[in-house]
């Protein structure tokens, strides 16, 4: 090991909070939008089983988050039942893009 | 007016039981009235930190199940009868706590104590919700390191989420103690610095509680550090935040151990 790596070395506490500050930031705001997530599967789930039969377990609600957007995925199953229109799938997608 | 503290880390190891125990003792040796409160069931360990074990008669889960009386479970410090220690149970099942439970005892405890501090298991789950669900203030111990500065991050958070006053709307003060930090370290770039960990957390600090050899030292003679050395750096820093907790302006410092002629001479001492 070279001299200037025994130099080098000492320093690992700036490394440390560095570390830290990026682990936490995104782990503070996972906080808020998995609870946001949650609010938006129930709401709607409530207004889409208003209309037709759904299976709460079959649902789900997914946030991918990009660097300049982030694509909120809604994906509800909804079985071939007498108030589903036939024919149409067994699926519905529907697309959000949050500016 | 009492006043409910938990004394929380996410983290275990960090100091939440020496903490309380030092913690608690220096408010009653201020001449306040003080009850210490084990919420970790089934790994109980503040009533060997302060010396009582061998006094447990009647436990925390005793007491919520109705089998023994609050004032037969108590255990009063024999250095100091200001000072109170409601033992955690060692054989029940953690489930054994409820929230009912736990309410009727700090609602029984306020009454007489100016002070009922919860010492909580570490981890999120039960036992550490239920120490922190009726607290008034909260301390947050944490090491100068990455997962224990993570882990009380995380605590922030459910401190905001989970307690009684969270839920009304209310604040839950808080206030960082930072324990086994070494200065000489800190300086040299080897172990994140006070300000590193306040900037990172965001919280009031409470004081900072030197790495020291006093610590085992006073575990290992089950006294209170405050008790057993009260010179030593790591009892002026308890005694420095007790002060703080009582609403007195101190200065914060980093107390060092003092060693005497003696101790310079022939190095360290057995404990």
């Amino acid at each position: 090991m070279s001299l200037f790596n025994f130099f080098k070395r000492r320093s690992s506490a700036p490394i440390a909070r560095d570390r830290l500050q990026i682990l936490l930031a995104y782990e503070r705001s996972g906080r808020g939008p998995s609870d946001l997530l949650f609010v938006l599967r129930e709401e709607i789930l409530a207004v889409v089983g208003r209309h037709v039969e759904i299976n709460p377990e079959r649902v789900s609600v997914q946030m991918d988050r990009g660097d300049k957007v982030s694509i909120l995925e809604v994906e509800i199953e909804v079985p071939n039942t007498v108030r589903a229109a036939p024919g149409r799938g067994r699926k519905r997608r529907a697309a959000l893009r949050p500016a | 007016m009492a006043k409910v503290i938990v004394v929380t880390s996410g983290k275990g190891g960090v100091g939440k039981t020496t903490s309380t125990a030092a913690l608690g003792a220096a408010l009653a040796q201020f001449g306040q009235n003080v009850v210490v409160i084990d919420f970790d069931v089934g790994l109980r360990n503040l009533d060997l930190v302060m010396g009582a074990e061998r006094r447990v008669v009647y436990d925390f889960i005793n007491v919520t199940q109705g089998v023994a009386k609050l004032s037969q479970a108590l255990i009063r410090d024999k250095r100091l009868d200001r000072l109170a220690l409601l033992p955690a149970s060692q054989t029940r099942d953690k489930d054994a706590l409820t929230e009912e439970g736990v309410q009727s005892v700090i609602t029984a405890l306020r009454k007489t104590f100016d002070w009922v501090i919860c010492d909580s298991p570490a981890g999120i789950e039960r036992g550490a919700t239920l120490a922190m669900r009726f607290a008034d203030e909260a301390i947050i111990v944490t090491n100068p390191e990455v997962s224990s500065v993570r882990d009380s991050d995380r605590i922030i958070g459910i401190l905001d989420a989970k307690t009684v006053r969270a839920e009304r709307g209310e604040r839950v003060a808080k206030h960082l103690l930072v324990t086994r930090y070494d200065q000489a370290r800190a300086a040299r770039g080897e172990m994140l610095t006070i300000e590193d960990v306040l900037e990172i957390l965001s919280t009031p600090l409470l004081g900072i509680v030197p790495e020291s050899q006093e610590v085992l030292r006073a575990s290992n003679l089950g006294a209170p550090v405050t008790f057993n050395n009260a010179n030593s750096g790591p009892a002026r820093a308890y005694f420095d935040a007790a002060r703080r907790l009582m609403g007195e302006d101190v200065e914060m410092t980093i107390p060092a151990d003092k060693q005497g002629l003696f101790g310079k001479l022939f190095g360290r001492r057995a404990a």
